[in-house]
C-alpha cells in the first residue's frame, strides 16, 4: 500500500514516497511525510510497520545526529546506511524486531551520489534505482528498460508516477518528491492527481 | 481489522489569545471546569493484556471524533459502552478532559483506556512540575506514543490521551494508536463507527464554520454513525476546546 522510489542521477539523487497514512481502510491522513532527514545531505525514507517504522526512523535520525555533536563531522551516507543496516539486523532476531523497509538517499561530497535499498530483513544494497512496496512491481520494469547512469532527468519521473496511476488498483494520489544535490535537500513540487481539495477551499493546499 | 483495538489522543489548543475566550451563543454551552470529575468512561469489556489471550473477542465500539475549525476544536462522540452484544453502559464519557486545554478522546476497552488516561495526566503533571511549564500537544502525543510502544503486538486498547494546551502553537489535534502510530491532522475520527462518521465529516466540515455549525457537524456525524453501527450509539457528546478552556455542550439524549 505504501510506496517508495528512489532515482540516482549523475549528480543528484531523486527520490519520493507517497503521502497517505493509512489505518484498515481509512486514509487518515493524505499529506503524511514519509522522509527523514538524517543530515543536510542524507534522508531515510521509512514505510512498513505503523508505529515502528517512526520509531525506528527517529532513533536512526538522532543518533546520526549525536555522532556529528560528539565527533564534530556528520557521517557519510555509506556509514550511515551500514549504521541503520546494523540496528535492524541486531534488533532483527529479539523479541521486538522492527519491520521496516528503508531507502537511505544521500550526497557524498568526496563520492557524489548515493542510493540505498534495506529491507525489514536488514538486508543492503547500493543501488542505482529502488522501490518499495506493491508500486514497485510496475515502476522497477520501467526503470530497468529506461535508465542510464548518466541519463535520468526529472521529467521521466512524471512517467513513473503516471504508471502507476494508470495501473496500480490502490490509489496513491499525492506524493512528495524531494531530490538531493551538494547543495542539500530540495523539495519539489508535491505531485497530487487531482486538485479535489483544493477546488473545495481547504486551507491545506 | 477494522474492529481492533485502536487509540485516539486529541489534544487540543486554541489559537485564540487567552483574553479573548470566544463567546459562542449561551444555548447550551457551560464552560467545563479545570477540576474534572471521574474519568472512568463506565463499565466496558474486560481487557486481558499480556500473553494471556481474551475469553471472547471484544468489540471495541465507539464514534469519536474531533476537527479543527476557525474557532478552535471540535470533538464529539458517543456514549455506548458496549460488551459483547449488550449495552453495558448508555451512558459513558468518552471525551474527558486531562487539562483545562486538553482532551482525550478514547477508543478500545474502556479499562486499557482509562489506566492509560490516569498514567499520561499523571506524567503530564508531573512534567510540568519538573519543568515548569506544560507539556506541549505534540509532546503529549508523543510521550503517550512512547509509553505505549513496548506493549506492541499485546492486544492492548490504548486510550487517547490529551496533551497539554500551550499557547504558542494554536489549535492542535493528535491521533495516537496503539500501534505506536501518531499524526498530526485536522479532522480525525476513531472507532468502529469511524468510517460513517469520516464520510458526513468529509462533506460538512470546513475551516470558516461557526461555532454551532461545527457542533452541529459533529453531532451529526456521530449520529449517521451510531445509526449503522450497532456499537455506538445513545447520547452525543460535543465539546469545543479554545484557548483557554474547554466547553462542554450540555448532552444531548437523542433518542
Amino acid at each position: 500500500m505504501e510506496y517508495l522510489i528512489g532515482i540516482q542521477g549523475p549528480d543528484f539523487v531523486l527520490v519520493a514516497a507517497d503521502s497517505v497514512a493509512a489505518s484498515s481502510i481509512i486514509k487518515m491522513k493524505d499529506d503524511h511525510d514519509k522522509m527523514f532527514k538524517l543530515s543536510d545531505n542524507i534522508l531515510l525514507l521509512c514505510v512498513g510497520e505503523a508505529g515502528d517504522t517512526v520509531q525506528f526512523a527517529e532513533y536512526i535520525q538522532k543518533n546520526v545526529q549525536l555522532y556529528k555533536m560528539r565527533n564534530g563531522y556528520e557521517l557519510s551516507p555509506t556509514a550511515a546506511a551500514n549504521f541503520t543496516r546494523k540496528n535492524l539486523a541486531d534488533y532483527l532476531r529479539s523479541r521486538t524486531p522492527y519491520h521496516v523497509n528503508l531507502l537511505l538517499a544521500g550526497y557524498d561530497q568526496a563520492d557524489g551520489p548515493a542510493l540505498f535499498y534495506m529491507d525489514h530483513l536488514s538486508a543492503l544494497a547500493k543501488a542505482p534505482f529502488a522501490a518499495h512496496g506493491y508500486g514497485a512491481f510496475l515502476t522497477l520494469s520501467i526503470l530497468d528498460r529506461y535508465y542510464k547512469p548518466g541519463g535520468w532527468t526529472g521529467e521521466q519521473d512524471a512517467s513513473l508516477l503516471s504508471i502507476l496511476n494508470k495501473r496500480f488498483i490502490l490509489n496513491l494520489p499525492s506524493f512528495n518528491v524531494r531530490a538531493i544535490d551538494k547543495e542539500g535537500v530540495h523539495d519539489l513540487e508535491k505531485v497530487f492527481k487531482h486538485a479535489y481539495l483544493r477546488s473545495r477551499g481547504d486551507f491545506r493546499y | 481489522p477494522f474492529l481492533a483495538s485502536t487509540l485516539y489522543l486529541c489534544c487540543i489548543l486554541s489559537c485564540t489569545a487567552p483574553d479573548s475566550v470566544p463567546a459562542p451563543d449561551a444555548s447550551g454551552w457551560s464552560a467545563g471546569g479545570p477540576g474534572g470529575p471521574d474519568s472512568a468512561p463506565g463499565a466496558g469489556p474486560d481487557s486481558a493484556p499480556g500473553a494471556v489471550p481474551l475469553p471472547f473477542p471484544t468489540a471495541h465500539g465507539t464514534t469519536t471524533l474531533g476537527f479543527l475549525f476557525q474557532g478552535g476544536v471540535l470533538a464529539a462522540a458517543d456514549t455506548r459502552s458496549s460488551c459483547s452484544g449488550l449495552v453495558a453502559c448508555p451512558a459513558s464519557r468518552k471525551v474527558v478532559p486531562l487539562h483545562r486545554h486538553l482532551l482525550a478522546l478514547g477508543s478500545g476497552t474502556s479499562a486499557d483506556i482509562a489506566l492509560w488516561r490516569r498514567i499520561l495526566a499523571r506524567e503530564l503533571r508531573l512534567y510540568q512540575l519538573r519543568h515548569g511549564r506544560r507539556l506541549t500537544t505534540g509532546g503529549a502525543a508523543k510521550l503517550l506514543a512512547l509509553m505505549l510502544h513496548p506493549f506492541k503486538g499485546t492486544e492492548l486498547a490504548g486510550p487517547p490521551g490529551g496533551g497539554a494546551g500551550t499557547s504558542r502553537g494554536g489549535a492542535r489535534l493528535y491521533y495516537v494508536c496503539s500501534d505506536g502510530k501518531r499524526l498530526r491532522g485536522e479532522l480525525f475520527s476513531v472507532g468502529s463507527g469511524s468510517p460513517y462518521a469520516y464520510s458526513v465529516l468529509d462533506e460538512e466540515v470546513r475551516w470558516g464554520l461557526s461555532v454551532e455549525q461545527a457542533a452541529r457537524a459533529g453531532r451529526e456525524a456521530v449520529y449517521r454513525a451510531s445509526r449503522r453501527d450497532a456499537y455506538s450509539g445513545n447520547c452525543v457528546d460535543v465539546f469545543l476546546v479554545t484557548a483557554v478552556v474547554y466547553l462542554i455542550k450540555h448532552r444531548e439524549n437523542k433518542p
